[in-house]
């Protein structure tokens, strides 16, 4: 109980320390008085907008008022659209979680059995051929292979859309969500199948699988029970993170399929200097970030028999 | 044949490495009776532990066995199919490994993994593998096993660990059990008790038991028969107290005097000079030779294993 | 007959590392392979004036009457443009060569910036200790925490466009790999108990950090750097896309394919396909001479 109470503690320093930055950032470097105004105005015009908006306080008290703004839920309003910045992330969201999912999903069902094939058999030629072909699957610039795959099967072939967002969970749906997924999970497939490789021949050779096949247990659970379950733990800490990358790295795959998502939205909005709506990019993919970690940390200690009672004792 | 559990003739087992071939094991030869305990004693490196993973097919790459037979009731384990080896191991051949935290798997409860070593090898459900379970730890000592079973390997101390192991080995009733250095990394007053029970437990049951160290000092008081292993070969073997009480091989001599007990308070410690050669590497001939002070010309052969009485020894001019 | 103890056998005369090290990176073919593309590469982008038939960026050889030429067709400056035009008429070739140019440069240039700063601060951290390393393990675990592009972004938008800003974002993104990297194989080093004599000793600092803990990191460092170069080159390349990268005064490989995604849907599959070839090529090959480093650098590895 302890534990996760200081590590829900730790997470919120860590969203305060994130939003000091990004506010900081964004206000302070940038120059958001330059962007507003248009050349028309008058100076008295534009002391009275600047005092609207608050931009002549002191940076501390701009700061509390952001900080106590967002905490209402308010992080401005988008300079383009009008609308609440918050209001137009959130809009976006499930299509951008719907994508990362369906591609964490996709990662993990093929690269994990391949990876831990190639662990297993690790000098064998099938498994050299997975070993390289990770390589070229993080090699491949994500945005290319996006072209690609819609130059091939949407413009070639005809088989499946280019572009846009079916309905969740519908056939066209479906549809419209095989090549973005597979786009971007290419290259956390390769990373996962690296990973789950080093973690398995790790494994295959501790002594309690030797142990095991003493036993005279059946080989596939050898594998199945004792090496897989000690591999979870590593993979599935880093897995966790990915799922954060994959929502970061969703920006290029809805820009390329464009998928109504969050990272489009955001593009947009860094080309066309909507600083709220980018604020509140930055602040909501923070705190999922930090939800992620945290989540990945007490998967752990469930996983992991050890890590809780280090921490119990601690 | 059928009044021996088990008979090793010749094996030999070779690491096909890079840097050349490594001899680990090179024509091993024993026998075991029921209920007997065979001590398999030597230095670091002289082939022991590979001699106890060949029997059960457990040696794993660059290394193979490249020769000999083991006969287990007639059957030789060398020549038999992974199906049906796998079907022995754990059942009728068991194995002790020396480190018990790194045998157990440490992200499975106990019971997990001594459900699974009698599931797979009795056609029992869960239920009664677990009462199996619960009676092999309380045959080994282990209070309440209930609590035991449900926890995970971290959670206990070395000794237990190494009970649990025993407990594990004894499941299914083996006719053999291999126990590879099992004390050596426990400390002395836990090694003395696990000593005792693994000595009642065959005694009791008729296992088998080959007890693998390089302590002579475990060796003395545990086993029935005792064989001395160098750079891969069996140098003597024979009844424990005729062996220790008057050795023939000059190695054994060595070994013996070694030992600090034995050795008198202010005078040095008697030592063999030299060290044992690497297995990649073995000279021609008798491998103890450059340290033996009794090497003659003759010793650039390889000496067989004669037998003496009802004793063996390999070598040209025994004590 | 005495005893005699057997001398051990002589060891032959060891090759130096850096032969042993090459024989064995050159063992493996995909490396060899990988390798003679990379210099290859290397060559193409560094002579890529003197290689491309056409200078695309100056104004005066292009002309729009070339603009989307399939590959293979003849432009009207005569050449054979062996790789098509894009949408302005320039020649792919000679675009792709220039691109080479700025892709590799930005990448590399950054990461070797990235590697000295973060190398100092890595050294000063395991140096140090204390609070020090505290507090600079806690701000690199923080960045790390958070994946590159998303940092880039961040970056980006606080920076501006530019390529300046870009390369301040890349280098900022970069650092923190070399900084934790360093900091752990100094740390190693810094623990044994010569170091500890040394400064008992009062050796400068200075003297401790490069010729003794500085090595040790060596091997490392050589493998994340180049992964980690790879990984900034598809960065940039990432970012140039996108849009918020370079500028159009620097066109690099992601630019050129950015340039060529209103072409795709009409079949004009060249303008966006061959920049990303080279792109690959390059990314796959540093990868390959990474991975194949790590392997021969790395002591634990089984053979």
């Amino acid at each position: 109980m302890v534990f996760i109470l200081r590590r829900i503690l730790q997470s919120l320093v860590v969203v305060l320390v994130m939003s000091l930055v990004v506010f900081v950032g964004v206000n302070v470097v940038g120059d958001p008085v330059h962007i507003l105004i248009s050349d028309e105005m008058t100076q008295a015009e534009i002391d009275r907008f600047i005092q609207k908006l608050g931009l002549d306080r002191p940076l501390h008290e701009q700061y509390l008022h952001f900080l106590a703004n967002a905490a209402r839920g308010d992080l401005g309003n988008s300079f383009v659209h009008g609308e609440p910045a918050l209001k137009l992330i959130l809009d976006r969201m499930p299509a951008t979680l719907e994508l990362a999912f369906a591609a964490f999903l996709l990662a993990v069902i093929v690269g994990i059995p391949l990876g831990m094939y190639a662990g297993l058999k690790p000098e064998s030629p099938a498994s050299r051929a997975i070993m390289t072909g990770s390589i070229l699957g993080f090699s491949l610039p994500t945005f290319w292979v996006g072209l690609m795959l819609i130059m091939v099967f949407a413009v070639m072939l005809g088989w499946l859309p280019s572009t846009g967002r079916g309905d969740f969970m519908t056939w066209d749906g479906l549809r419209h969500l095989a090549l973005p997924a597979v786009n971007l999970a290419l290259f956390k497939m390769a990373l996962v199948t690296r990973l789950a490789r080093a973690g398995t021949r790790e494994a295959a050779l501790q002594d309690y699988v030797k142990f095991a096949r003493a036993k005279g247990l059946s080989p596939s659970r050898v594998v199945l029970v004792h090496v897989l379950k000690n591999i979870l733990v590593p993979v599935v800490t880093v897995l966790g993170l990915e799922l954060g990358g994959l929502i970061a790295f969703s920006v290029v795959t809805e820009t390329v399929f464009a998928w109504p998502g969050m990272g489009k939205l955001l593009i947009d909005s860094i080309q066309r200097l909507d600083r709220p709506v980018v604020v509140a990019y930055l602040v909501i993919t923070v705190l999922m970030f930090v939800v992620i970690n945290l989540v990945v940390d007490l998967l752990y200690a469930a996983l992991d028999p050890r890590v809780r009672l280090r921490e119990m004792k601690a | 044949m059928s009044d021996k559990t088990l008979v090793v003739e010749d094996l030999r087992t070779h690491f096909f490495t890079r840097s050349g071939v490594v001899r680990a094991v090179d024509g091993v030869s024993f026998e075991v009776k029921p209920g007997e305990v065979l001590g398999l004693v030597g230095e670091s490196g002289c082939g022991k532990t590979v001699t106890g993973f060949s029997i059960l097919g457990l040696v794993d790459p660059p290394g193979r066995v490249v020769g000999g037979r083991v006969l287990l009731d007639g059957k030789d384990l060398l020549r038999l199919e992974e199906k049906e080896l796998r079907r022995i191991r754990g059942a009728q051949v068991a194995m002790v490994f020396q480190d018990p935290m790194m045998t157990l798997n440490p992200v499975l409860r106990i019971d997990t993994q001594m459900v699974e070593a009698v599931r797979a090898h009795q056609e029992v459900d869960n239920e009664e593998a677990f009462q199996l379970a619960k009676a092999a730890l309380q045959r080994v000592g282990i209070a309440s096993p209930e609590e035991r079973l449900r926890s995970y390997p971290h959670q206990f101390s070395g000794g237990m660990r190494q009970r649990v192991a025993i407990a594990i080995a004894m499941l299914n009733r083996p006719r053999l059990i291999i126990a590879d250095e099992p004390t050596t990394a426990l400390d002395v007053t836990i090694q003395a008790q696990i000593l005792y029970e693994a000595q009642k437990l065959c005694r009791e049951s008729g296992t088998a038991l080959i007890w693998i160290t390089h302590d002579l000092s475990v060796v003395a008081g545990l086993a029935d028969r005792i064989c001395v292993m160098y750079a891969g070969r069996i140098v003597e073997s024979g009844a424990v107290d005729e062996v220790l009480d008057t050795p023939l091989h000059p190695y054994t001599q060595g070994l013996i005097g070694s030992v600090p007990s034995r050795n008198r308070r202010g005078s040095p410690l008697a030592q063999i000079p030299g060290i044992m050669p690497a297995l990649a590497d073995l000279p021609p001939g008798c491998a103890f030779r450059a340290r033996c002070s009794r090497a003659a010309a003759a010793c650039t052969e390889i000496p067989e294993l004669r037998k003496i009485g009802n004793r063996q020894v390999r070598c040209f001019h025994p004590l | 007959m005495s005893a005699r103890v057997e001398t051990l056998p002589v060891l032959p005369k060891p090759e130096t590392p850096l032969r042993r090290l090459a024989s064995e990176f050159f063992a493996s073919r995909v490396a060899t392979g990988a390798f003679a593309a990379l210099m290859v590469i290397v060559f193409m982008a560094l002579f890529a004036p003197f290689l491309a038939p056409q200078n695309p960026y100056d104004l005066a050889t292009v002309t729009v009457m070339d603009a989307r030429l399939a590959p293979g067709e003849r432009g009207s400056a005569g050449f054979l443009m062996w790789l098509g035009a894009d949408g302005a008429g320039r020649d792919m070739w000679s675009a792709i060569l220039y691109g080479l140019r700025i892709s590799l440069g930005v990448g590399v240039a950054s990461g070797v910036i990235a590697l000295a700063i973060g190398t100092a601060i890595g050294l000063l951290a395991a140096y140090r200790g204390g609070w020090v390393d505290a507090l600079i393990m806690r701000v690199v675990d923080l960045q790390l925490s958070f994946p590159a592009i998303l940092v880039a972004l961040i970056l980006v938008a606080i920076l501006g466009r530019g390529a300046d800003k870009v390369m301040i974002a890349l280098i900022l993104v970069q650092w923190a790999y070399y900084a934790r990297t360093v900091r752990g194989s100094a740390l190693v080093e810094r623990r044994k108990e010569y170091v500890e004599a040394a400064q008992c000793l009062a050796l400068p600092a200075s003297r401790i950090v490069f010729r003794h803990l500085l090595p040790n990191c060596l091997a490392p460092m050589i493998v994340v750097g180049t992964l980690q170069t790879a990984h900034a080159i598809s960065l940039e390349a990432t970012l140039s896309f996108l849009g918020v990268g370079l500028p159009l005064t620097e066109p690099s490989l992601g630019l050129l394919i950015a340039n060529g995604f209103e072409y795709m849907l009409s079949g004009k599959y060249w303008i966006s396909f061959y920049p990303g070839l080279a792109l690959l090529a390059t990314i796959m090959s540093i990868n390959l001479v990474g991975d194949r480093l790590r392997d021969v650098l790395n002591p634990r590895l089984e053979r």
